[in-house]
């Protein structure tokens, strides 16, 4: 049976050469062979091979362990082999530490290159099947970059699927880094508006008067630096889609011209008095809950309900931990290409941390543990000291102990407002960490004049 | 056309039966030539033992033009630089194959000679040997005579015969390397 693994074999004798090729062909693998180590490197940068035989000693030039070390920079993943007719303890744990698999001395049994050719291809054999299911899981979970196997996101999907054609305001809830914009954009990439322009606009990042300008353009001269007249982002969406990102966060002016907007699709560019109509959908989201907003007069009412015409809720990470393996391997894929590091692998260790792990940051929160853990891995594999960072930021959130001198009332106040800055201000989510109804946490806010 | 040959003085019974096994079970003609000279120019004085590369370049010049493959059947122990020892070599999917019959022997191991033991082994290497000269690669079932055999224990251990698979590939390159040798066919179209 053919194994299609390709492997080179570099010695400056052409009978070594040869006959070792001859041997391992007539196992089935694809085998070149490379006089010389500039050969080996010429043919390794054009070539990927599974296992490389590498002889120790070679002319001048380039010598066995620095032709390894070539190879190995180019393919951090490739078995080398080294081979040595004098055996030493120094040659064997130099060629070792640099990076060797293995170290043989020839002549040897035929059994041990047989067993030892076998056991590495088994473990690449694994590894590309591994590879190739995981793959197969992802794309069977993934829906337009979004990946999921839990319930609740599988309903999310059909949901998005259903109102991508509509024309409907639809406003999406989750916490931060749960992938609001991610689910705007499937929802206008599976819908009629595919080929129209997706424009996102951060309502918290911006000051009100530049926000509106951002969100409506204006006119020349409208104010200091307003040189020429700018088309704002929903004019540039014409045909397609507006995401406001964070729209909990606009003040009350702007809720106002932005009801005007989806009451009448019609809008003033700043400093304009010409009525500019569009044709666009306006997806909003929000890491906070509009609804208690609007309870605690924060948030209009009118352009609550105009937004909320479909609601989808994205549940936090920790709400589906069963995406977690999912989303790690799919991050660790994408990412050790990104920064272009050989890390193919986590290890069971590292799963079982990420597993446990709270993610109070969400699936953006898990993207950055893992390229962090990427960038600093040592090898390709990363274990769970890679990810030892999270351990510290885990026993600072859980293993809460108080100060020595502090009065009851401030640690309950730190407390609470802890608890509010991990549910991005969200009072019932707050309340229910707490153990609290929520008039209790609104009594306790009042009371120490904390403002939200 | 499967040509045998021996390099040197070889037991002409063990020849005559690998020529045999070899007609019957790959259905060719075979030719006997030779004998080649003793392979002495193959001898590593520092392993005293014989390069199978070496003999298997000169046996590739002495091939005489009508045979497809040929196997060089010797007494010397045989080497890779590689490997302790090797049983055979061949050249795969090439013209010349080569088997040792010098660890074949029960008196090898310091046992009694079972000269039916000797032949059944001749019989495997002959065509373990030839099926790599037709294409064939190591099959990984363990009772077919192209599995690999690292040791003695291992070649006793696997059949005599090539499974049903490498029974078929072997049947359909033999056909292949007849065509072939028969040169493009004429006898199509209607006078």
């Amino acid at each position: 049976m053919k194994k299609h693994w390709a492997i080179l074999v570099v010695d400056d004798e052409t009978v070594m050469c040869e006959s070792l090729a001859a041997w391992l062909a007539e196992d089935g693998y694809t085998v070149a062979t490379a006089a010389s180590g500039r050969e080996a490197i010429a043919l390794a940068a054009a070539n990927d091979y599974a296992i490389y035989f590498v002889d120790l000693k070679m002319p001048p030039g380039i010598d066995g362990l620095e032709t390894m070390m070539e190879i190995r920079s180019l393919h951090p993943e490739a078995s080398v082999i080294i081979m040595t007719a004098y055996a030493t303890v120094d040659t064997a744990i130099t060629a070792m530490k640099e990076g060797a698999q293995e170290y043989i001395v020839k002549p040897c049994n035929p059994e041990e290159i047989s067993l030892l050719v076998g056991r590495i291809i088994k473990v690449k054999t694994l590894q590309r099947e591994n590879l190739m299911l995981r793959q197969r899981l992802t794309k069977q979970y993934s829906f337009h970059d979004i990946i999921s196997k839990n319930p609740k996101m599988r309903e999310v999907f059909d949901l998005v699927r259903e109102v991508a054609s509509l024309r409907s305001t639809v406003l999406i809830q989750g916490e931060s880094g749960t992938g609001k914009e991610l689910v705007a954009r499937a929802i206008h990439f599976s819908g009629d508006r595919a080929g129209k322009p997706f424009v996102a606009v951060s309502c918290a990042a911006l000051a009100e008067s530049l926000l509106e300008s951002e969100m409506f353009g204006h006119e020349r001269g409208s104010f200091t630096g307003a040189t020429e007249r700018k088309r704002g982002r929903f004019e540039q969406a014409e045909g397609g889609t507006v995401f406001l990102d964070e729209i909990g966060d606009i003040s009350p002016k702007l809720q106002v011209d932005l009801l005007r907007v989806l009451q009448e699709r019609t809008f003033f560019r700043v400093g304009g008095n010409v009525e500019v109509r569009v044709d666009v959908r306006v997806i909003a989201a929000t890491r906070v809950n509009l609804q208690e907003e609007v309870a605690a007069g924060a948030f209009r009412d009118d352009l609550f309900y105009r937004l909320n015409v479909i609601n989808i809720r994205i549940p936090p990470l920790r709400e589906r931990r069963e995406d977690v393996p999912l989303l790690a391997h799919a991050f660790v894929e994408r990412l050790s290409r990104e920064i272009g590091k050989e890390v193919g692998e986590l290890s069971e260790g590292a799963l079982r941390l990420l597993m446990d792990y709270e993610w109070p940051g969400n699936v953006r929160e898990l993207e950055n543990a893992v390229e962090r853990a990427i960038v600093t891995a040592k090898t390709h594999v990363l274990t769970e000291d890679d990810f030892a960072f999270l351990r510290g930021a885990s026993a600072s959130a859980n293993g809460w102990t108080a100060p020595d001198s502090l009065p009851l009332e401030e640690v309950v106040r730190q407390v609470i407002l802890a608890t509010l800055r991990r549910t991005g201000g969200n009072v019932r989510e707050a309340a229910a960490v707490l153990g609290i109804d929520r008039s209790t946490l609104y009594d306790r806010l009042k009371k120490y004049g904390v403002d939200r | 056309m499967l040509a045998l040959a021996a390099a040197g003085a070889v037991d002409g019974e063990a020849v005559g039966f690998a020529e045999a096994c070899l007609a019957s079970t790959l259905g060719v003609d075979t030719l006997r030539v030779g004998p080649f000279p003793d392979p002495w120019y193959a001898y590593d004085t520092a392993r005293g033992q014989y390069s199978s590369t070496l003999i298997l370049r000169d046996a590739l010049e002495r091939r005489p033009a009508n045979a497809a493959k040929l196997l060089v059947l010797t007494e010397r122990d045989l080497f890779i630089p590689m490997l302790s020892f090797v049983y055979g070599q061949a050249q795969l999917d090439g013209a010349v194959a080569l088997m040792s019959l010098a660890r074949l022997r029960q008196e090898y191991y310091g046992l009694p000679r079972n000269r039916a033991l000797f032949l059944w082994r001749v019989r495997k290497e002959a065509l373990h040997e030839i099926g790599h000269a037709y294409g064939l690669t190591h099959c990984s079932e363990p009772l077919c005579t192209l599995s690999l055999s690292t040791d003695i224990r291992q070649l006793d251990a696997k059949g005599g015969d090539f499974c049903a698979s490498c029974a078929i590939l072997l049947r359909d390159a033999v056909a292949a390397a007849q065509n072939a040798a028969r040169g493009p066919d004429r006898s199509g179209g209607v006078t």
